[in-house]
């Protein structure tokens, strides 16, 4: 309520000589501890950037230079790729205070149909992965429609649709891989994130490259139209973006839509990757894209996080798994640090939450 | 629509009831998955010869590799069903092991098939592949094409998983012991300390895993020549990591199953070898051991030297190196699953 008093209306003559101050912060004398947690708030991404840093200096001093070559650094691009990609249509879900745990078998669904509809059914290799993307764009469809319209928890949903996908996946496919050479003589395209630009040393796929776009575009399109501020607003608060006049329903449609669709350009990504169309790859996208989402700072409650964190986070990884690899230690303390990263990310979410309340 | 229901109801029972009269003897087959090509053929080689014995087959699965609560389930159920005879591959060799020993007390024939079980002897038969000797025939194979540069070798190990389990040593140690080198704990990969060997990765079976393991061995050492992977989809990952860096020509790539893609890819070169296992003669045998168990209560018998029933392994290439018996890929081909 405006703290100006009218004097024509007696009513609120009960304020007279109350503080007419407009609400505000406390301001008083902050610590360093306390100004770094507002800076954190203010900066999303700040965390796992800083982590990501302290993990390429560290891995650079102690293996120099095999870690430090153009090589290697492009490599770690080149190995989390395909999850980055992923990591992008799981980022969208979580900001809506979601999880989508049925990514990594849209994936390979849309990659399959890729391969059959080519190799099975003779179509052009341009139009079976329309169809990819479209089989993609579908299953998140329908994830939307039962979120949004039907209410379910996004959790059982895709839960559900996990199973339902990876299940049709097999069934379809017999589980028979498409070899690369046959792929790479008849349908080329098909392996077309597989192409990679050589500038001294550093090597980046097509894959690799739609990645970076994929995020510079998404984080665009969250920072700097409606529909992204929706989809920030939906996660916050669902009942409060409803009542602003956001239409809930329907970004929540087109964000798992959109998730869908992108994990079928991350399941045509993933044949450039692997050469071959395989119906048992990347059954682990879905717990390595919340890793990536939740190491990147993006808040499990929804509504908090960038998406540029999520690539962060996901090269965190990267660098872990290749830096251990070349130190020579057991492929098991990744997985440890890794654990621990996780639960260090939410705790750090949680402190500065604090700032928010 | 309630009469509708019954009369449903009624056929419905008539027609689960016809099979269990009209076959006196029943079996189970039990698998690690569904949907691993491997286990595929292995079903539809049991599937097959149960029809023509006229035994009545139920097919159990996994739902991933290493679900041990679906195949404890799947023997209770053989159990209860009265059957006749299990063939199981195990996927925790150890643990399955009570769950078996309740079906034998039961009376009924349990066959280990391509995975024996720890200690071998808790199934009355393994009938496998010697994944020792399909090792040691690549090992072998590799040496000789090789020859003088044997020494200089520098090999990559693609292995299966950070587990060990009995398939990805015996396969390892096989190669190794084939190759020449030491392999220290005979039970265990990862131990050796030849300087030939880059190092030790391992791929999950699956191409991506294939991939990336070869990329880090490579970032180890760029020059490797020799890669050992533990089967086809891993080979085929490897061969991707190192078309990227154009190394491919350059590199002697072997491996282990046999699988129609694998065959095809020794027949392009990709694959310099590899040994070829048969599922579905490993099934369709063990329906014939519970047939004549069933008839005369007979057991089979281990092949003469060994702890278990050798369903055979030959070395599939198109480029033969002396001294080490193979067969050409055409051959393969006909012999080839997946």
């Amino acid at each position: 309520m405006s703290e100006q008093t009218t004097t024509r209306q007696d009513f609120e003559k009960g304020l007279e000589g109350s503080s007419t101050k407009v609400a505000s912060f406390d301001s008083h004398n902050r610590g360093l501890l306390s100004r770094i947690q507002h800076a954190l708030h203010s900066a999303p991404a700040g965390v796992p950037l800083i982590v990501l840093s302290a993990s390429i200096i560290i891995f650079g001093l102690i293996l120099g230079d095999k870690f430090f070559t153009p090589f290697s650094l492009t490599l770690i691009l080149q190995q989390v790729a395909v999850i980055g990609i992923v990591g992008v249509a799981q980022t969208l879900v979580v900001l809506t205070a979601g999880i989508d745990l049925s990514v990594g078998a849209i994936m390979v669904l849309s990659s399959v149909v890729m391969g059959q509809f080519t190799f099975r059914y003779g179509l052009p290799a341009e139009l079976a992965v329309l169809c990819g993307l479209a089989v993609g764009a579908f299953c998140g469809f329908i994830n939307g429609v039962l979120v949004a319209i039907m209410r379910l928890p996004p959790f059982i949903v895709t839960l559900g649709m996990w199973q339902i996908v990876l299940a049709s996946n097999f069934l379809y496919s017999a589980n028979e891989t498409i070899r690369s050479q046959d792929i790479s003589t008849q349908a080329p395209i098909l392996q077309f994130f597989g192409e990679k630009i050589n500038i001294g040393g550093a090597v980046f796929t097509y894959g690799v490259i739609l990645m970076i776009l994929l995020v510079l575009l998404f984080h665009y399109l969250l920072n700097h139209t409606a529909w992204g501020r929706h989809v920030y607003a939906i996660g916050d608060d669902p009942d409060a973006a409803e009542l602003a006049g956001v239409r809930v329903s329907r970004i929540r449609i087109s964000v798992y839509t959109l998730a869908g669709l992108i994990c079928a350009l991350a399941g045509w990504t993933l044949i450039g990757r692997i050469g071959s169309v395989s119906p048992t790859a990347g059954q682990f996208a879905n717990i390595e894209s919340i890793t990536a989402v939740v190491i990147g700072g993006i808040s499990l409650f929804g509504g908090r996080g960038s998406i540029l964190g999520m690539i962060f986070g996901a090269l965190i990884v990267g660098v872990f798994s290749l830096g251990l690899r070349l130190i020579g230690t057991d492929p098991q303390w990744t997985y440890l640090l890794i654990g621990a990263l996780i639960i260090a990310a939410v705790a750090i979410d949680q402190w500065i939450r604090k700032v928010a309340s | 629509m309630i009469r509708k229901m019954l009369l449903a109801g009624s056929v419905l029972a008539a027609m689960g009831a016809l099979p269990a009269q009209a076959a006196g003897t029943s079996a189970c087959l039990i698998t690690k998955t569904d949907t691993n090509p491997f286990f595929v053929k292995m079903k539809e080689g049991a599937t097959a010869k149960a029809a023509e014995l006229g035994i009545t087959l139920k097919s159990y699965a996994g739902k991933v590799d290493g679900d041990h609560e679906s195949q404890v389930a799947a023997i209770e159920t053989c159990i209860a069903d009265g059957a006749k005879g299990i063939l199981i591959t195990a996927s925790d060799t150890k643990a399955i092991v009570d769950s078996v020993k309740q079906a034998r007390d039961a009376g009924i024939l349990v066959i280990a098939l391509d995975t024996p079980l720890e200690p071998i002897d808790a199934a009355d038969m393994t009938f496998a592949t010697d994944n020792f000797k399909a090792g040691e025939l690549i090992g072998t194979w590799a040496k000789a094409t090789l020859g003088d540069k044997t020494k200089d070798a520098r090999i990559a190990m693609l292995d299966l998983s950070i587990s060990q389990p009995s398939v990805d040593v015996l396969r390892d140690q096989g190669f190794l012991t084939g190759f020449g080198i030491d392999v220290v704990d005979p039970n265990k990969w990862g131990d050796e300390k030849d300087p030939r060997i880059v190092g030790n990765e391992v791929t999950s079976g699956n191409e991506e895993g294939g991939r990336k393991a070869m990329e880090n061995l490579l970032t180890k050492d760029p020059m490797i020549n020799v890669v050992y992977t533990i089967n086809e989809p891993a080979a085929a990952g490897a061969y991707e990591a190192l078309k990227a860096v154009g190394r491919e020509k350059d590199v002697l790539i072997v491996s282990v199953d046999g699988g129609c893609p694998g065959v095809k890819n020794v027949a392009e070169g990709v694959i310099g070898a590899t040994s070829q296992q048969y599922p579905l003669l490993m099934a369709s045998l063990g329906i014939e051991a519970i047939k004549t168990f069933a008839d005369t209560g007979a057991k089979p018998k281990p092949t003469e030297g060994k702890a278990f029933f050798d369903t055979g392994v030959a070395l599939v290439t198109d480029k033969p190196a002396a001294g080490v018996p193979s067969i050409d890929t055409k051959e393969g081909l006909n012999k080839c699953w997946g």
